[in-house]
């Protein structure tokens, strides 16, 4: 158990760390670069605990698409965080109601209560060591969970429609390039040779 | 010595790493010869011919050009992130060779999710190329690397949804599994070429892409777009940025041979299997990637873009589902478990 326990203090101390210098951090794009080490963190705390299906979707969704996109925005924008840090002691109170109702939560999660649908409060939902855990997680998430699993997915397709609708727009002022009529192009219909007379032009 | 814990375990690991990463970088340095040498071939030049026999060892000239040459940081970079930026790529395109399966049983790691890993380190490998560009605080590589970092991301997705058509066919995320649930009696014809049959040359060209190999080599462009997010690097970091490339490249031919072309299994039913057969399908793809590099014209960033989400995708996704019914339906040879 030696290795397992030093694995373990190992990815909650990077994942702490790093977690402490997203806040820390002046430039935004380091605090960027800290945000994909904490995912790293967490998804080695994923591993120990046998869970290497979503520790793996941890890094595919998070590391490889959802900070590529921060990143883009944070690099692209020229945000003021002098600005930012001075408006703090404002939102302070926020911060914190949000940090208890965080703490409370978990306090809930690790203490008694118990949900209706949840590893603990069903029996036939106990994680079995046998089977492999992508396919545990498919056999419950196709059927006892098809409807959150549906009700997810049209959050995110509603989500991707409002941002096409958001950004999508079309310009009359503006010529497009269009792909196919470049490609059916050929020099019959498109060169026109003229024999042009010295002095007289077109 | 006893290898099965303790020291004796973590010196046996540390033994199969250091193998297999001798050998990958190893071959790379001939791989990379003779990516020159078909090159030069298809323009009816020499090639390289002048460092050893036949100029074979001309890789290694270049290892020591590069490395002797001083390492020029620019002054406005930021530092850290300008230097990281190289190791990244390097690293993450030799992590990913701890799950390809060589052979049945050699493979350094035989996780459950192995295809799931290599995505994620090929995930990872844009941030290479970001870093890289914003690091270098200046406007081209900057420019450069935007570009290159949405045509990885663009083309990841197409790839993406084609392993998914694999993984329902084969009912496993391990590699080795997948390799052996193409073993059939009918040797080539039992690999997922011939079932997947479209998804095969989508996957090639996807790889072409994320790989940024030519055609679609706009981040090193270096006519018209001048070379990408790698433009203020030099000596040892740029090499690390080139063989980290190639080895990418590399491990994506490795991929579309177990993914499609049955990885060690051998292709006349009566010869044995082995790992002589996953180099030769490996040697055989990156051939087709360097004819590729020496046959066709680039393309244009909007073409690239349009290609990517107008055509591959919905292609692929079509393809998903087309899969998932004749699975269902239990048609013979998409289904394999």
């Amino acid at each position: 158990m030696q290795p397992l326990i030093l694995a373990y203090y190992f990815f909650a101390g990077i994942t702490l760390f790093s977690a402490l210098f997203v806040v820390l951090s002046r430039n935004p794009v380091h605090s960027v670069l800290w945000l994909i080490l904490t995912f790293f963190g967490a998804s080695g705390l994923f591993i120990l605990l046998g869970a290497e299906f979503l520790a793996l979707i941890l890094m595919i969704v998070y590391v490889g698409a959802v900070a590529v996109l921060f990143m883009f925005v944070v690099m692209m924008l020229n945000i003021d965080f002098k600005e930012i840090k001075s408006r703090l002691t404002k939102y302070l109170p926020l911060g914190v109601l949000i940090g208890l109702v965080l703490f409370v939560e978990l306090g809930l999660v690790f203490g008694d209560f118990v949900p209706a649908l949840s590893p603990k409060g069903d029996k036939n939902l106990l994680i079995n060591e046998e089977i492999e855990n992508t396919r545990q997680l498919g056999l419950v998430l196709y059927t006892d969970f098809i409807i959150y699993f549906q009700l997810a997915g049209i959050v995110l397709l509603i989500a991707m429609l409002g941002a096409i609708v958001l950004t999508h727009q079309r310009r009359k002022d503006v010529k497009k390039q269009d792909i196919l009529t470049q490609i059916y192009r050929d020099p019959d219909n498109s060169i026109e040779l003229k024999d042009i007379k010295p002095g007289q032009g077109l | 010595m006893d290898f099965s814990h303790g020291f004796g375990l973590i010196l046996l690991i540390t033994g199969q790493c250091l193998l297999i990463t001798i050998a990958v970088l190893l071959s790379l340095a001939f791989l990379m010869f003779a990516d020159r040498k078909i090159w030069a071939a298809v323009q009816m030049r020499k090639g390289p011919n002048v460092v050893g026999v036949f100029g074979l060892l001309q890789s290694f000239a270049d290892f020591l050009k590069y490395i002797f040459k001083e390492i020029i940081i620019p002054a406005g970079s930021d530092k850290v992130v300008f230097l990281l930026a190289p190791l990244i790529t390097f690293v993450l395109s030799l992590i990913a060779w701890s799950v390809i399966p060589f052979n049945n049983g050699w493979v350094l790691t035989d996780i459950n999710v192995g295809i799931l890993f290599i995505f994620a380190v090929a995930g990872l490998e844009v941030y290479g190329v970001i870093m890289g560009g914003w690091a270098s605080n200046s406007k081209y590589p900057f420019l450069g690397s935007l570009r290159s970092a949405a045509q990885m991301i663009s083309y990841e997705v197409s790839i993406g949804f084609i392993i998914i058509g694999i993984l329902i066919s084969t009912g496993s995320l391990n590699l080795s599994k997948i390799v052996l649930a193409q073993d059939g009696s009918y040797g080539i014809f039992s690999w997922y070429w011939l079932p997947h049959f479209p998804m095969v040359i989508l996957f090639f060209i996807s790889a072409l892409a994320e790989t940024n190999r030519p055609p679609f080599d706009l981040p090193e462009a270096e006519a018209e777009l001048v070379a990408g997010f790698q433009v203020e690097y030099s000596s040892t970091p740029f090499l690390l940025f080139m063989i980290g490339e190639l080895m990418t490249v590399v491990l994506m031919c490795a991929l579309i041979s177990i993914l499609f072309f049955g990885g060690w299994l051998s292709p006349i039913p009566l010869l044995p299997d082995g790992i002589f057969w996953l180099v030769a399908k490996i040697l055989l793809l990156f051939f087709m990637f360097s004819m590729v590099k020496a046959i066709v014209p680039r393309f244009r960033y909007d073409q690239l873009m349009r290609l990517g989400w107008k055509v591959f995708l919905p292609m692929s996704l079509t393809w998903v589902v087309i899969v998932a019914t004749l699975a269902q339906f239990g048609i013979s040879g998409y289904v394999r478990w």
